[in-house]
């Protein structure tokens, strides 16, 4: 059997072009066209903290794994409460043991016993997903199974999350996890389930003090939203460029 | 009986101190301080090879075709610690399906695709007149053995028959093209495996521009070291059969060690080089990270020189590095000696991988705490399987497996 160069060629253009056919029956769609199909886009869900109101009851972390059926018993969470003590030597001792899902119930921190006289001053700070406005766990997702919805809110697609922990690694926050079932990664998604029934987040109903609200940033009127524009919020991190949609009041220079 | 639905994936192996996010752990273990050095390793390799096919490094013809088959070898090992690591190993395919673009793993499955149809392709130019010849001269014979050779013979030449004087040249000059597209696509396959890391921005350590290059030259150093290694090994198993066969002083046995004395020798001056440009640009690194000393370098330094001293200072840079520096360096080389430095570079370089890896999770986001990660020795689940010992040493035997296998097909060191 000869082949000569040219017939060669023709045949594989023939064979690719039959190939292809079958092809053009699938629709390739963008992350950003997906997108656009999930949420309100008169929606930006963001999320205000007021520090000064927590108490470290660890109620927000219990409702919450209940809520999104994270194991109790399991060290991992969606959302935890930090505790921070500084003492007057300058020294910033915090911890979140088990994120603070059964609350602060020793004043040790890390079995160190810290002398009542010493402390300069002490707070609480929840933590929580940021639904950053640039999301770097998104950029990272090599089979865009974690994307951003039209009301802000970065979910996770766990039909087709392949469990590589980029996503892990690049979030800043160290909000993500794997799910100890579901073997996928996982973080707090604002309740989306809940929010967008009109509901309040877990979290924020189990809150006893208020230190935790969510609002709608596009409303101006949203009572929330009034807050974060007319008082002095902070966010976390923002030297990553992430731009998070999670404000805090009170927020102290100690807090990591 | 323990649920293990609530045992967090890395809880098992990750030991906190300090002040460390509750969701943080060593997620990336061992597995992936394999990719990042097998990958190196087929790189590494493919470059030795392309030395002579290319530039006409005629010094290296014996170890051309050697780590050109090698590098094969290790190909599909490159992409295996990938595949296991993952929390759904069968979903990775999706990386090819469903590739998201602005992810620097998305375009792994291309990028590997095309080096390994770079090194397939160049493989059979080399061995085309090989099995045309092998078709040949198994053709009548009736063993099931030869029957079965010849027809796996007859599939491989791809019914390319000619092997007159002219179809032989065109063959050779296709083989150094395919080398010459090699070099960079190999040095991409890696450095960009440096990207991967490198371009993390939330993680202190491995944020570096300069990481690709950095992960492009050890990677050529730890590729040039294991051909090397595999070279004597093979050569010393050689002589030992040539001296059993006929005797110490058989003139066979001379001829070996002369020829494996002169290639490893010249081998080793490219060794030298590169392993020199390697550590310039790590050492560049560090002391731009400690003048510059940003936010992060508190804990960096904490981190490097003393909760991981040992690791990068004694083992990557003074046992992997100086040490096989100053044997090579020392005149009047000789096998053993080579044989040392070699492994000790090899150990050296995946110190390296280990230090950016492991050490890159070695500290909390937090700036405050600290994560040690605990090797998981004897597996009693998947996941303490995978990202321990054994799943290393699984993923480090695959190659010498695939190479003993294709090699019964390709003899990569006989002298054609």
């Amino acid at each position: 059997m000869s082949c000569s160069r040219r017939t060669l060629l023709k045949n594989t253009i023939k064979g690719a072009i039959a190939a292809s056919i079958p092809l053009s029956a699938f629709k390739f769609l963008s992350p950003a066209e997906v997108k656009a199909a999930i949420g309100d886009d008169k929606v930006r869900w963001g999320f205000l903290v007021d520090t000064t109101k927590c108490v470290g009851c660890g109620f927000c972390v219990k409702a919450c794994k209940k809520e999104n059926e994270i194991p109790y018993a399991a060290a991992v969470t969606r959302t935890w409460v930090e505790r921070y003590v500084i003492t007057k030597d300058d020294k910033t001792h915090a911890d979140s043991p088990m994120g603070a899902k059964d609350g602060f119930t020793s004043p040790k921190i890390r079995e160190e016993e810290i002398n009542p006289d010493d402390i300069a001053k002490a707070f609480f700070v929840p933590k929580l997903c940021n639904q950053c406005e640039t999301p770097a766990c998104v950029q990272v997702c090599p089979v865009g199974a974690t994307y951003q919805t039209q009301d802000g809110v970065v979910l996770i697609d766990r039909k087709w999350c392949i469990g590589c922990g980029y996503c892990i690694m690049a979030c800043p926050y160290g909000v993500r996890f794997f799910h100890p079932k579901y073997k996928v990664a996982d973080k707090c998604n604002f309740c989306y389930q809940r929010i967008t029934k009109g509901m309040k987040t877990a979290c924020v109903q189990a809150c006893p003090f208020g230190a935790r609200q969510m609002g709608n940033l596009k409303d101006k009127d949203d009572p929330v939203t009034q807050r974060i524009m007319n008082e002095r919020v902070a966010v976390l991190k923002d030297e990553y460029g992430t731009k998070p949609q999670v404000f805090y009041i009170g927020l102290d220079h100690t807090v990591k | 009986m323990v649920d293990h639905a609530i045992i967090a994936h890395g809880a098992e192996w990750t030991i906190k101190h300090a002040f460390v996010y509750p969701n943080e752990y060593i997620y990336w273990g061992i597995t992936i301080v394999m990719y990042p050095y097998m990958t190196g390793l087929v790189a590494g390799a493919f470059v030795l090879s392309s030395l002579y096919h290319v530039f006409g490094q005629k010094d290296l013809k014996d170890m051309a075709k050697f780590s050109l088959v090698f590098s094969l070898a290790l190909l599909p090992v490159a992409m295996m610690p990938l595949v296991m690591h993952l929390q759904q190993p069968l979903r990775g395919i999706e990386v090819l399906f469903t590739p998201h673009f602005t992810s620097a793993i998305a375009a792994f499955g291309i990028v590997f695709t095309t080096y390994s149809i770079i090194v397939l392709s160049e493989i059979w130019f080399v061995y085309r007149q090989y099995f045309v010849e092998q078709t040949i001269a198994l053709k009548g014979k009736t063993g099931s053995r030869d029957v079965f050779m010849r027809t796996l013979y007859n599939i491989l030449t791809l019914g390319a028959y000619d092997i007159s004087e002219k179809a032989v040249a065109k063959d050779h000059k296709a083989v150094t093209i395919l080398a010459g597209i090699g070099i960079p696509v190999a040095c991409f396959l890696h450095g960009y495996a440096g990207f991967i890391f490198g371009s993390v921005k939330a993680n202190a350590l491995w944020m570096s521009p300069l990481m690709p290059v950095i992960f492009i030259m050890s990677a050529v150093v730890s590729g040039i070291a294991l051909c090397m290694l595999t070279y004597i090994i093979i050569m010393e198993w050689k002589k030992f059969r040539a001296i059993l066969k006929k005797g110490m002083g058989d003139e066979s046995v001379t001829v070996i060690a002369g020829v494996e004395m002169d290639v490893m020798i010249k081998a080793s001056r490219y060794l030298l080089g590169f392993l020199v440009a390697a550590i310039s640009l790590e050492l560049l690194d560090i002391i731009f990270r400690g003048y510059t000393a940003m936010k992060s370098w508190d804990i960096l330094r904490e981190v490097m020189f003393k909760e991981d001293f040992t690791k990068i200072f004694i083992l990557q840079y003074g046992l992997g590095n100086l040490v096989p520096f100053i044997l090579l360096m020392l005149p009047r080389l000789t096998i053993r000696r080579l044989f040392v430095s070699l492994v000790l570079i090899l150990f050296g370089v995946f110190m390296m991988r280990w230090n950016v890896v492991v050490g890159g999770q070695a500290f909390s986001l937090s700036f405050a705490g600290f994560m040690h990660y605990d090797l998981p020795l004897i597996p009693h689940n998947l996941d303490t399987y995978r990202e321990g010992l054994f799943g290393a040493l699984t993923i480090a035997a695959t190659p010498f497996i695939i190479f003993w296998v294709i090699n019964k097909i390709v003899p990569s060191l006989k002298k054609v």
